[in-house]
Parts: structure tokens; C-alpha cells; sequence
């Protein structure tokens, strides 16, 4: 049997910035698994640039962003294993593995950290009547095969979904030569961020039909058609509406789903919201020692936010490994109230906050002049003035230590109020 | 020339040819699409029905009990997938139960062995899950649940290990009869035979009026469906609703591969071809779903689709020489209970033709084993390890939902009638078939076919040669490559 202090599981962005992390901070026996041909995970598909604002101050393209960390894992000597497939995690943090070259593997952990991202929302799960030709991708899958392969995947294109592949991937089809004849987006705002809307869409003429959704598919064999139609605030199509599109491919951008099946087999509780483990300051889920970051946690907008979380699981891993960790578990919870879809981290122990406690929240519609307040049970901490909130866009509050230690309550709750 | 050509390769064709395998008989399937198995047999219940269902007086009567009772040994010979895990017709009422009782009877007549009516705390000890209105329900032990193109093409792959010959693709256009037989036009040329088997689905009276009386019509028959994500433990057995004026009700049962399916409603289409679903359709599967359980998890729904039944206007199989066509056998009409009834009819099919020619010659080295397959996913811990060892292909996965290995996929194409497409593939392996829906293995599964076929990443369909998935490569495919 292998043994490791961490094993990182997944070696996109999440898992390397755990791993440098928790290697600056002291932890030498780290073992990287990655199931890609490669280091750096999606953000080798993306090759638009925007990524790196927050972290590095400049723009950078997906590869060039994973290059990064590639490089100063590989200068940190951290040993990683690629096209190697973790087949499951014991409670006991045990990970079973796979590849061709070591065949398999049980390796003991005294810590492991989760980063095996996300994955896309099929057309499966939002059961578009029709028929079921070929021609219909995820917006990934396509970006996959135009970025990685090399292949086109079509000639005149709808979009389903305006999440931020959705849009990213307007622009590569049209770049590429294809038509992209609309994007279609059942929710009455985007997905996607706002600059995605204008740089990918507005810019090249492409038209948005918010409140829209796709009734049909046609095609026996290859796509030919879809009709897509307006819907009622319930979300019904609205007869009389409707609108035929010629077109052999449907790229579906409809969401993004945390990849949990190693989590939920390890014991850890999910949460229903962000579909991932629920989580404590640490990153630590409700298995001692299995810690998890990035988007397996809840999806971000931002690879940057991704990194700067992973770098906090990273260290506190390095305590965990080092027993300063506290585990006085009697904290509190976080909650979101009224209009606040999730929060993470979903538990909290005061003790193992250093100077600021980061909650990051997404409201569950759009707002406008309105205000995020914060409350200790009853007790209200502070008050946030928000001139704008969509569900697309990520929040980041950030609260003293000092507002909540020395405090005994249950409950810190986030609500979407109108301004006084 | 060939002794028998069978029309349609699907599970009725396919199974047919394999117990036609037996003897020394010089056999070809031809189908038109690309893979076997890839219509009527693709879309289905999946269930090998215990048999009290249809009137005793009718082929699917006379054919379904008899056939269930072969599947142990067919599927452990064959290496597919089969449970034995009985089903429950439930009733919530006293009309229900008459409904019940009725079934019962006609299953003593159809010699359905140990099927018991059964009351209320025993069905929700049973399956707890169950709408607790039930009253009673029909049990029958013997109901099981298949994979059902795995047999068609488990049955093909054997048969063809054992000498007949496949060639897909090839669409019947004509057939004229001559002397000792048929010469068969199709977009591949001639084909001369002495008999002809149709067992075209739902093509079966178009093909029969090439050259026989037109005695009969077939009409497709659609049902909808639901596929749940693996894990949800909701139902054990195969549970179907009582059949009313109104229909057969909606069936809710596990799969062979640990799926949940829910349909399919029934409605009759002018396009034999037509599998589109249709919302309407699908919302009446989901609501007339629930009235046995008490809910479903809809939201772990994977996939939905539609199928079609190859429904003859006599509601009945039609297995028989067509009337004024000598040598020219019909295997019509051959819905549900088809494929439950199949072994049993195949074995009627060869007494046929024995009757017809006489003499068959059993081979002497007809193999009823078909090479086993290795579902990676399946092994314990310690043969894992030592098939990668040996071939270190397993020790690479491609689909990360169903954990398939790119050597179970090499494997699916290089078998006897091995796969062409992506939903080939996906047929064998479960490459594509778990909650990303092929969004992750899909490009790897493409470059493992282009690659054992010798062809261009852009030659891979998905489903039909017409079915393509890429157009041409990236303008700058060189540069990016590059990045």
C-alpha cells in the first residue's frame, strides 16, 4: 500500500493551488492524481483569455493560467500521477486507483483534498422533446473538440443556455466560421457574466432571447431544426411564439453540476443547494481529514476565486497534517434567507478563522438597490449595500473575526433586504 | 446462394440466426442500419414477461411462458446481462383485483409457474415504496429483466462465431421470386437465396408485400420513456399497473445495469420511423407513474427517449410461411411479448423450415458460448490489478460515469459484428450511458473508433452513417494543437 500525508484528487486548478499550498506550508509527502492526459485540467480547453485578473493582474488564456501552477508544482518536486482514474474513497481515506503504467492502486492518506471539479448539465436532465440525432453537445464537449481535437462540430448553430461556455463558445463558432443563429435562455437573465454578454455576443450581432426555450428537435440522424418558444412565468411555452431555427447543432450551456460520487462515497453530506459537500472554514467536510475545493464545492464564475479557495484548503490541510488545527466542533452554521440560494462554507468554527471570515454567496434572482444583511441569530453583524445581484455573478463577503468571536449563537444568516 | 436470409437483425433476426447456427446451413442477416439491434430492440421495456398476459389462443399466449424458461441458460451461454426479479401487477381497488384474478387464471392456461396473488402488507413489505393504497397484486416470480440489445447482439456475435454472415447497411428494395427461391435487390446489390426469415419490425408487411400477398399491416406503436440515475433505490421488482379501458398503465422497473426506467405510454404514429418524444407524452408517463409509488425522484432523471412496437393489425404475432410466397417466412407483428417468447419461436422457426426442406445437419463444432466480456467495472479489487497487469489498456478509463476502460472498448469493436458508431460503443460498453451522457467520453471514444477503424475523426457517426458528429477540422487545428 501507497502512503501519502495529502492526496489531492483532480489536478485542475483547484487541486494544484492545494497542493503548492499546502507544500509552502510545510506538508512534503503530497501526491497529485489526475485522470486528463495532462496537468491543468478544464482550463486546458480554454484558450480565450480573461483569466488571472484577481490572482496575477494581467490577462492570461486557460493554458497559460495552468502553466503557472504546473510549473511551480513541478519546481515544488510534487509528485503527481496523470491519466490515472481514483475508483473510490473510503471514509478511512483510502483512495483505490487506477492507470495503465502502476495498474492498481491503494494508496492510505493521512489527508485528502477533493478537486475533481464539475460537469456539464446534459440534455438528458432538462428532457427537450424530440428526436435524439447526433449534433447536440454540451458547450464543453464542443469546446473540447474545437480546442483540444481540433474538429468542428457544425456549420449553423443554437445555443441553449447562457452560461458562460454557452457565450465563450459563440464567439470560438464564429471565429471558426460557423453561424451562430441565437441563444436561448429560459431564465429572464444570463447565466454568464456580464462582460462574456458584450465581448462573446453583443460584439458579434448574436441575438439573446432571454425567456426563451427550446420545445423541439429534429433530425432522424443529424440535427436539422428547433423550434424554440417564449415561456410564462412558470416557465410553460407560450403557443404562438414559436420560432423554427435550420440548424444541424444545439450546444446546451444549462449549468454546471459538482462531481461528487467519490464525496458521497467517502460518507461526506452533500449539500443540496451547491450540490456539493457541505463544508467548514477549513474546506473540510464532515469526513475528518477529507478537505475539498474549487468547483466539486460550488461552482465559480472565476478560475481565480477557485485558486484563492483551493489555497485556503491547502493550508489549513498543512495544519490538519501538523495538529493545529482545532477541532472543536461547536460552531455555527451559515443559512441563506430570503433571496440567497447558497452559502459556503455551510459550518464554522471561530477558532480556526484567522483575521476575516469569507463567505461566498449567490442570491437566487436579480436585484437592484438592495442590501446583504448579516445576522448572528437575531443579532445583525453588518449590513452590505449591493447596487446590483444577479445569480450569475459570485458574492464575497468578508467579515471581521472580531464581529463573531466572543459571540454564542447558532445560526449566521445572509438575506436580501430592500434598501430604507 | 444462400440457404436462409434473414431480414432484420435485430432481436427477433439476430436470435433466429443463432439457432439456425446450429446447422449446417449457409445463413445471412442483412439490416439497413449499421449496427445490429438498433431500432425496435434498442428502445424498450427490457423485460422477459412471465407470460399470463395475452390469451392463451394467440401465438404470444402459446410462446411467452415457454420462452422466459430458456433464458438462464441462453444468457449464461451468451454473456448477457439477466435478473430473474419478478414483477407485480398492483391493484388499488375491487374492479382492480377482478382484473387480477382474470390475469391469474390466463397465466394458469399459459402454464405460468408460481405466480401468487398477493395482499397489501406483503407488497409493501416487498416494495416498500408503493403507493400504500394498494390492495393486491399479481406476483410472478418467474418476470425478470434483460439487456436487451446485448442479446440481439450477443446472439449475432455468436452466430456469426459459429459461420453465418452478417452484412449491414444493405436495405431491401425488392425481391422476386425464382426458381428454388428469391433473388433479394438491396442498395448492395443481389442476393440469391433459397428461404427468406423477415423479421423487419416495423417494416415487416412492407417487406412481406415485396413479394407475398399483403395479408397484413403493421403499424408503429411509440411509448415514452424515463431513465433514472444509478442509486436510486425505488423499486426491486418489475412493477406494472393493472390494464384498464384506458390502457396497460405505466411499468416502473430496475434495469440490468442498476438504471430506474418508467414507461412507456402507447400511441399510434403515421412515421414508422419516428422515436422524437413529445412533452405532452412524457407528462402523462411521469403523472400515471406515481399512481403506483408513492414519488419519484424526477429530478435524477438521465435521459428520456421513445421506442416503437411493431404492432400488426391481428394484435398478434404473425409467425408463419406467407401466403402465396413458399420458402418466405413471416416473423411479424412481434411486439411484447416478443421479445420474452423469442427462444421459444426461434426453435418454432427452425421446425418450420425443417418441415419445409428437410434433412438439417446439426454442425459438429457449434460453440453456444460466446467469448465472455470483461466489464472492468465488475472485477473485485485484486482482478483488476492483475488484468491491467496483463493488458495495461484496462488500467485506462474513458467513461468516468460507468467506469469502462479503453480495452472493454477496443474489445466492443473488433468482436464479430463489432461497433461502427459512438451508440455502438455505447450499446456494448455503457460508454456514454451514466448521468454526463457521453459529454466527457464521447471525443475519447470517437478517437479510439477512428483509430481501430483506420478512418478520419470526422468518418465517426454517432448513430446512422448519416448521424455524423464532426464536420471538418478547426481552421487553425495546426496552431492550436501547438498551444
Amino acid at each position: 500500500m501507497l502512503k501519502y500525508d495529502v492526496v489531492v484528487i483532480g489536478g485542475g486548478p483547484a487541486g494544484l493551488a492545494a497542493a503548492i499550498e499546502a507544500k509552502n506550508d510545510g506538508v512534503d509527502n503530497i501526491l497529485v492524481i489526475e485522470r486528463d492526459k495532462e496537468l491543468g485540467g478544464i482550463l486546458q480547453q480554454c484558450i480565450h483569455n480573461g483569466f488571472g485578473l484577481h490572482v496575477f493582474k494581467e490577462e492570461l488564456t486557460g493554458p497559460e493560467y495552468a502553466e503557472r501552477f504546473i510549473e511551480e508544482l513541478k519546481s515544488m518536486n510534487i509528485e503527481y500521477k496523470i491519466n490515472t482514474m481514483v475508483l473510490s474513497l473510503t471514509e478511512d481515506k483510502t483512495v483505490h486507483a487506477i492507470n495503465p503504467k502502476d495498474g492498481y492502486m491503494t494508496i492510505q492518506a493521512r489527508a485528502v483534498i477533493l478537486a475533481m471539479g464539475c460537469r456539464e448539465r446534459t440534455a438528458g436532465a432538462i428532457n427537450i422533446p424530440g428526436t435524439r440525432p447526433s449534433g447536440v453537445f454540451t458547450a464543453g464537449t464542443a469546446q473540447r473538440y474545437i480546442n483540444m481535437d481540433g474538429y468542428m462540430v457544425g456549420k449553423r448553430v443554437v445555443i441553449l443556455g447562457s452560461g458562460d461556455i454557452g457565450l465563450i463558445m459563440a464567439r470560438r463558432l464564429t471565429l471558426e466560421g460557423a453561424k451562430v443563429l441565437a441563444v436561448v435562455e429560459l431564465m429572464p437573465f444570463s447565466g454568464g457574466l456580464t462582460r462574456n454578454i458584450v465581448q462573446c455576443l453583443d460584439d458579434y450581432n448574436i441575438p439573446l432571447y432571454l425567456n426563451h426555450t427550446v420545445i423541439n428537435v429534429k433530425g432522424n440522424h443529424r440535427l436539422e431544426g428547433v423550434t424554440i418558444a417564449k415561456v410564462d412565468d412558470k416557465k410553460r411555452p407560450i403557443p404562438g411564439t414559436e420560432i423554427d431555427y435550420d440548424c444541424d447543432t444545439l450546444l446546451l450551456s444549462i449549468g454546471l453540476i459538482p462531481e461528487n460520487e467519490l464525496t458521497a462515497g467517502a460518507g461526506a453530506e452533500i449539500d443540496l443547494r451547491t450540490s456539493g459537500p457541505v463544508v467548514n472554514e477549513s474546506m473540510e467536510t464532515t469526513v475528518e481529514g477529507v478537505f475539498a475545493c474549487g468547483n466539486v464545492v460550488h461552482v465559480h464564475d472565476l478560475v481565480d476565486f477557485v485558486t484563492e479557495e483551493s489555497k485556503r484548503a491547502g493550508r489549513s490541510v498543512a495544519k490538519y497534517i501538523k495538529n493545529q488545527l482545532s477541532n472543536n466542533r461547536t460552531g455555527f452554521e451559515t443559512k441563506g434567507l430570503e433571496g440567497v440560494s447558497y452559502i459556503v462554507p455551510q459550518k464554522v468554527n471561530i477558532d480556526n478563522v484567522d483575521k476575516n471570515l469569507e463567505l461566498f454567496l449567490r442570491v437566487s434572482k436579480v436585484y437592484n438597490h438592495v442590501k446583504l444583511v448579516i445576522k448572528a441569530d437575531q443579532e445583525t453583524v453588518k449590513e452590505i449595500k449591493k447596487r446590483h445581484l444577479a445569480p450569475g455573478e459570485m458574492e464575497h463577503i468578508i467579515l471581521a473575526k472580531a464581529l463573531l468571536e466572543d459571540k454564542n449563537f447558532k445560526n449566521l444568516t445572509v438575506e436580501v433586504k430592500e434598501e430604507d | 446462394m444462400y440457404d436462409i436470409v434473414i431480414i432484420g437483425a435485430g432481436v427477433a433476426g439476430g436470435f433466429i440466426a443463432r439457432e439456425l447456427s446450429k446447422y449446417q446451413l449457409k445463413v445471412l442477416i442483412v439490416d439497413r442500419q449499421n449496427d445490429i439491434g438498433n431500432e425496435t430492440t434498442a428502445a424498450n421495456s427490457a423485460i422477459i414477461h412471465a407470460g399470463y398476459d395475452a390469451p392463451a389462443d394467440y401465438l404470444k399466449g402459446k410462446f411467452n411462458a415457454s420462452g422466459n424458461a430458456m433464458f438462464d441458460i441462453i444468457c449464461e451461454e451468451l454473456d448477457v446481462p439477466f435478473k430473474r426479479i419478478g414483477s407485480l401487477v398492483i391493484g388499488f381497488n375491487e374492479e382492480d383485483r377482478c382484473t387480477i384474478q382474470k390475469l391469474y387464471d390466463n397465466g394458469l392456461k399459459n402454464n405460468v409457474p408460481d405466480m401468487r396473488i398477493i395482499e397489501r402488507d406483503e407488497i409493501l413489505r416487498m416494495e416498500p415504496n408503493i403507493n400504500e393504497n394498494v390492495c393486491c397484486a399479481l406476483y410472478a416470480p418467474t418476470a425478470g429483466i434483460i439487456g436487451p440489445w446485448e442479446l440481439a447482439i450477443a446472439s449475432v456475435e455468436n452466430a456469426m462465431d459459429n459461420g453465418v454472415e452478417l452484412q449491414l447497411e444493405t436495405e431491401v428494395v425488392g425481391i422476386t421470386k425464382v426458381n428454388n427461391g428469391y433473388i433479394i435487390n438491396t442498395n448492395r446489390g443481389e442476393i440469391k437465396t433459397r428461404l427468406i426469415i423477415n423479421c423487419a419490425g416495423v417494416y415487416a408487411d412492407k417487406i412481406n408485400n415485396m413479394v407475398a400477398e399483403p395479408y397484413f399491416s403493421i403499424k408503429s406503436r411509440k411509448g415514452n420513456y424515463y431513465v433514472l440515475d444509478k442509486g436510486v433505490n425505488l423499486v426491486d421488482h418489475v412493477i406494472f399497473q393493472c390494464p384498464t379501458d384506458k390502457g396497460k398503465g405505466i411499468l416502473v422497473t430496475p434495469t440490468v445495469h442498476g438504471n430506474i426506467l418508467i414507461g412507456p405510454d402507447s400511441e399510434f404514429v403515421d412515421d414508422k420511423d419516428s422515436t422524437a418524444t413529445n412533452a405532452d407524452n412524457l407528462s402523462f408517463v411521469r403523472e400515471t407513474a406515481l399512481i403506483s409509488l408513492k414519488a419519484i425522484p424526477f429530478n435524477k432523471v438521465i435521459r428520456s427517449f421513445a421506442g416503437l412496437r411493431a404492432n400488426s393489425n391481428i394484435n398478434d404475432f404473425i409467425i408463419e410461411e406467407a401466403k402465396g410466397a413458399k420458402g418466405f417466412i413471416n416473423v411479424a407483428g412481434f411486439e411484447s411479448p416478443g421479445l420474452s417468447s423469442i427462444p421459444s419461436v426461434a426453435k418454432y422457426v427452425v421446425e418450420m423450415i425443417e418441415n419445409m426442406i428437410g434433412g438439417l445437419k446439426h454442425k459438429d463444432n457449434f460453440n453456444p458460448r460466446r467469448r465472455k466480456v470483461i466489464c472492468f467495472n465488475s472485477l473485485s479489487e485484486k482482478e483488476k490489478g492483475e488484468l491491467i497487469k496483463k493488458y495495461p489498456m484496462y488500467g485506462n478509463v474513458i467513461c468516468r460515469c460507468e467506469t469502462v476502460t479503453e480495452a472493454e472498448i477496443v474489445d466492443a469493436i473488433h468482436r464479430n459484428g463489432g461497433a461502427r458508431s459512438v451508440k455502438a460503443v455505447k450499446k456494448r460498453t455503457r460508454a456514454g450511458f451514466g448521468r454526463c451522457q457521453g459529454g466527457f467520453c464521447g471525443p475519447r471514444v470517437v478517437e479510439i473508433l477512428a483509430r481501430e477503424l483506420d478512418k478520419d475523426w470526422t468518418e465517426i457517426p454517432y448513430d446512422s452513417s448519416k448521424a455524423y458528429i464532426l464536420t471538418e477540422e478547426t481552421k487553425n487545428n495546426q496552431q492550436d494543437r501547438k498551444q
